[in-house]
């Protein structure tokens, strides 16, 4: 509760000194009393508990890779830790436990025997994996041949050769005869691909998920959205994947737990429809149609909270909530890269729909709205209005933002103009050049006469 | 040579004696060339007016020889009075001797160090000797240059102003352009002077010459002053030679242009200062800092799209001037010469800017509207009647044929595209 009272004096003297009407004051102390959450560092222990396999061990490593609390680093490389003696994957291990450096005391030092005894049954498995799908082979049993390339995907997924679990699953494509056993395989495709980081694979085994024949299981349609939605977000198309994330069904639950939680669908989705998506849009697939994601938003009441906010047009308790979750987002291994140009964009969503109904706006009182300085937020408008995404011009003398009508009239004509000015310069230009080609083609034509 | 003489004389009345007089002297050509340096007092036997044809044969020969200092002056004088006198008839059945003539007297000029007094004779000639206004002859780069050369852009400018179609030579049209374009820039005309050096840029080419080089540079630098912003890359139509190789030999200026983008004074400053020799040994200094100083304008214009009122002060901030003083000089400067509506009100420092007042209601705008409307349906008739001549042409369809071996049927159906308003 302290952390709290720090942030909002700042603003009561801000508003003093502004000397705005009561209307925003009043709203701005009545939001105070809301119970800001998530101001916290993030709790490793309930975040981790959200993950499955390899997922968990990769974002505890990341997590403690971005964060620059010792403690919280060392939690999260413990639980690694922990996590990765429980599988097969000697590689990683070495990788953590070089991490810690000794930090965590005798518990977590380099285990050699456990790392050699493990080592040593792999290549017997593997030997035996490998006998077996030669037995299949010649035997020419499509099924068998299939689980023989399934069990060797899954054997090198364990040990973190995911070029290898890829290349192991995608062969069992010849093998496949019902479209489950495709589903399947696009599956465990999409989930190394997504380990590796190549979503552009991951698209592609969506979509081909989604062209067989039968119709496909609810948790898998959810599953695959997610993935789809992954993909979307990667390559920065935020609407494409808000739309994909919104489209998750409840049935996901935590059956997907190794790639995503539902918590991540809420804050993903919530946050990509916010910075993409218009108000109607925002209305239509939040609020009223989409009792599913209303669903996955309860997870996250902050995101819930922010979104509400958003569109009731509290934008400086919106921005507060935006501000409070960063620090757990930079901390999030898909969303860490996207959260500037996300907070950017919804802040800018934010400006632009403030001004929109207005003929003119004090932009003292926009200032407070935004809890920004007069002087920054002249800045923020001025590179709106450049960027010709708010139609208004900023009077510097009285501080007030008028909104600028385009008088089309005028436009038409100056574009007539315009256009008649640079058509007949092409044509000249053409003409002339019309000119030098046949001049040149004569030249040739007589010189072989 | 007496004999030849009076053959002028007397065959210079009717078109079809000047033209078996034009055999006549054809044959005689070798001869005079051969006696060039007696052949002064046979000229003064001749009526420039009268016996334009045989006065230019004999012109021709006797300048052929090399010149001297004090020699020039007299025959600059000559010539001079020729080019005022001849008949434009007579004259044009010889062009060849005749731009020969013109060329000679403008190295003399030029030897002479008074480009001045070849200027309005050039020009003389080349009405005389071109056909129609839209033919450019072999004359008009050689006037043009005349022009810079003793300053008198006005004059270059009336030539400027028609439009040139027809084109003996090549070079000349680049030379004209190039011309053409600076003295365009030396009247602050960046328009004209840009579709001038537009048309030497996009010109078919078969390889790259100085003049496209040359142009180039200025072309990069005009487009910065005037449009503040250097497309980077050339349209399409243009030759696959100066596509491929025009910014590689241009690279300075590409660099300016890209420095110029990013908005800010401070490195398009040091750049210029770093790069200072490049531009003074092409002669384009002077240019780069007009490209400069545009920057501030570019900027208080984009002011202009986003405030109503700004105090000096702030305006000298933003556009990165030294103090409020200098941002009211800018200011005032642009709202004089009509790139912003602004006020200012000194009193507390601010500038209020206002919207374009036109409101395309008056007689006036509307004619400007119409004369262009007039204008471009002339332009695009032209381009018909080009394009039905083209597509005539035994040239162009033997060409056109043989790269198209085999006719489908639906070719026959496929009509030129056309432009049609």
């Amino acid at each position: 509760m302290d952390g709290e009272e720090d942030t909002s004096n700042p603003m009561m003297e801000a508003n003093g000194t502004g000397g705005v009407d009561e209307a925003p004051l009043s709203s701005t102390s009545t939001r105070k009393n809301r119970p800001i959450i998530s101001g916290e560092p993030l709790d490793i222990e309930a975040y981790a508990g959200l993950y499955t396999g390899r997922t968990k061990i990769k974002r505890l490593i990341f997590i403690a890779s971005r964060c620059d609390n010792p403690a919280m680093q060392l939690e999260a490389l413990r639980m690694a830790y922990d996590e990765i003696k429980k599988g097969e994957n000697t590689q990683l291990y070495r990788e953590v436990v070089q991490k810690i450096e000794g930090r965590l005391g005798p518990n977590y030092e380099m285990d050699a025997a456990w790392c050699s005894t493990i080592e040593r049954k792999d290549e017997q498995r593997k030997e035996k994996l490998e006998s077996e799908l030669n037995a299949y082979r010649t035997n020419l049993i499509k099924e068998s041949i299939r689980m023989g390339y399934n069990d060797f995907g899954d054997f090198y997924y364990a040990h973190g050769a995911l070029g290898d679990a890829f290349k192991s699953y995608i062969r069992t494509r010849d093998y496949c005869t019902t479209s489950k056993h495709i589903i399947q395989m696009c599956l465990n495709a999409i989930l190394v691909s997504i380990e590796m980081v190549q979503f552009s694979n991951v698209t592609s085994y969506v979509s081909r998920a989604e062209l067989t024949p039968e119709a496909l299981d609810p948790p898998t349609v959810a599953k695959l959205c997610c993935a789809s939605g992954l993909a979307h977000l990667e390559a920065k198309k935020y609407k494409l994947a808000a739309r994909k994330f919104l489209e998750v069904g409840p049935e996901l639950g935590n059956s997907y737990s190794e790639v995503i939680a539902p918590q991540d669908v809420a804050t993903y989705g919530g946050l990509c429809a916010l910075a993409s998506f218009d108000r109607t849009e925002l209305k239509a697939s939040i609020f009223i149609d989409n009792i599913n994601f209303r669903d996955f938003l309860e997870l996250v009441p902050e995101v819930r909270e922010l979104i509400n906010d958003f569109y009731s047009s509290h934008y400086a308790s919106c921005l507060e909530y935006l501000g409070n979750l960063k620090p757990n987002l930079m901390l999030d291994i898909h969303l860490y890269n996207h959260v500037e140009t996300l907070y950017d964009q919804i802040r800018n969503k934010a400006l632009i729909q403030y001004t929109l109904p207005f003929v003119s706006v004090d932009m003292r009182m926009m200032a407070d709205a935004f809890k920004t300085s007069v002087s920054g937020l002249e800045k923020e408008l001025e590179a709106l209005i450049t960027d010709n995404q708010i139609q208004a011009r900023i009077d510097s003398h009285n501080k007030i933002l008028y909104a600028r009508h385009a008088d089309q009239r005028n436009a038409t004509f100056q574009r007539v103009l315009q256009t008649g000015n640079e058509f007949d310069q092409d044509v000249r230009a053409m003409l002339l050049r019309a000119n030098l080609l046949k001049r040149d083609c004569n030249l040739k034509a007589s010189r072989k006469v | 040579m007496e004999g030849l003489v009076t053959q002028i004389q007397g065959l210079s009345g009717t078109d079809s004696d000047v033209l078996s007089l034009q055999n006549l002297l054809k044959q005689a050509d070798d001869s005079l060339h051969a006696e060039s340096t007696r052949l002064l007092p046979f000229l003064d036997q001749l009526d420039p007016a009268k016996h334009s044809l045989g006065y230019l044969y004999f012109l021709e020969a006797f300048t052929a020889g090399p010149v001297t200092n004090e020699h020039a002056s007299s025959s600059v004088l000559m010539i001079a009075r020729f080019i005022s006198s001849c008949v434009a008839e007579q004259i044009r059945l010889a062009p060849d001797k005749f731009i020969s003539v013109c060329k000679r007297f403008k190295d003399q000029v030029l030897l002479l160090e008074e480009p001045l007094r070849g200027v309005a004779p050039m020009l003389t000639a080349i009405r005389k000797l071109q056909s129609s206004s839209e033919h450019l002859t072999a004359l008009h780069p050689e006037f043009l240059l005349l022009c810079l050369l003793s300053k008198c852009y006005k004059t270059g400018l009336s030539i400027l102003e028609e439009d040139i179609f027809e084109v003996d030579q090549p070079r000349d049209l680049f030379l004209f352009c190039y011309y053409g374009g600076m003295i365009s820039i030396g009247h602050k005309r960046f328009r004209k002077a840009l579709e001038l050096l537009h048309n030497v840029v996009t010109a078919p080419m078969p390889t790259i010459n100085a003049i496209a080089v040359e142009a180039f540079k200025k072309y990069i630098l005009v487009s910065l002053i005037h449009n503040g912003q250097f497309p980077t890359n050339l349209p399409k139509y243009a030759s696959s030679v100066a596509q491929r190789n025009l910014k590689n030999l241009c690279q300075p200026y590409i660099e300016l242009a890209n420095s110029y983008s990013n908005g800010k004074i401070a490195d398009l400053e040091t750049y210029v200062e770093a790069n200072k020799d490049k531009f003074e040994s092409d002669n384009n200094l002077g240019l780069v800092k007009q490209a400069v100083s545009s920057m501030y304008k570019r900027n208080i214009q984009r002011l202009t799209q986003t405030y109503l009122t700004l105090s000096l002060q702030d305006i000298a901030n933003r556009v990165q001037l030294n103090s409020p003083k200098e941002a009211e000089m800018h200011v005032l400067q642009m709202i004089k010469d009509g790139e912003i509506y602004a006020t200012i009100n000194q009193k507390d420092g601010m500038v209020r800017f206002l919207e374009d007042p036109e409101q395309y209601k008056t007689c006036e705008m509307i004619e400007r509207i119409d004369s262009s409307i007039q204008r471009l349906m002339t332009v695009s008739k032209k381009l018909n009647v080009m394009d039905e001549l083209m597509s005539c042409d035994p040239l162009y369809l033997a060409k056109a044929g043989r790269e198209r071996q085999r006719f489908d049927f639906d070719d026959f159906d496929n009509v030129p595209q056309r432009y049609n308003i």
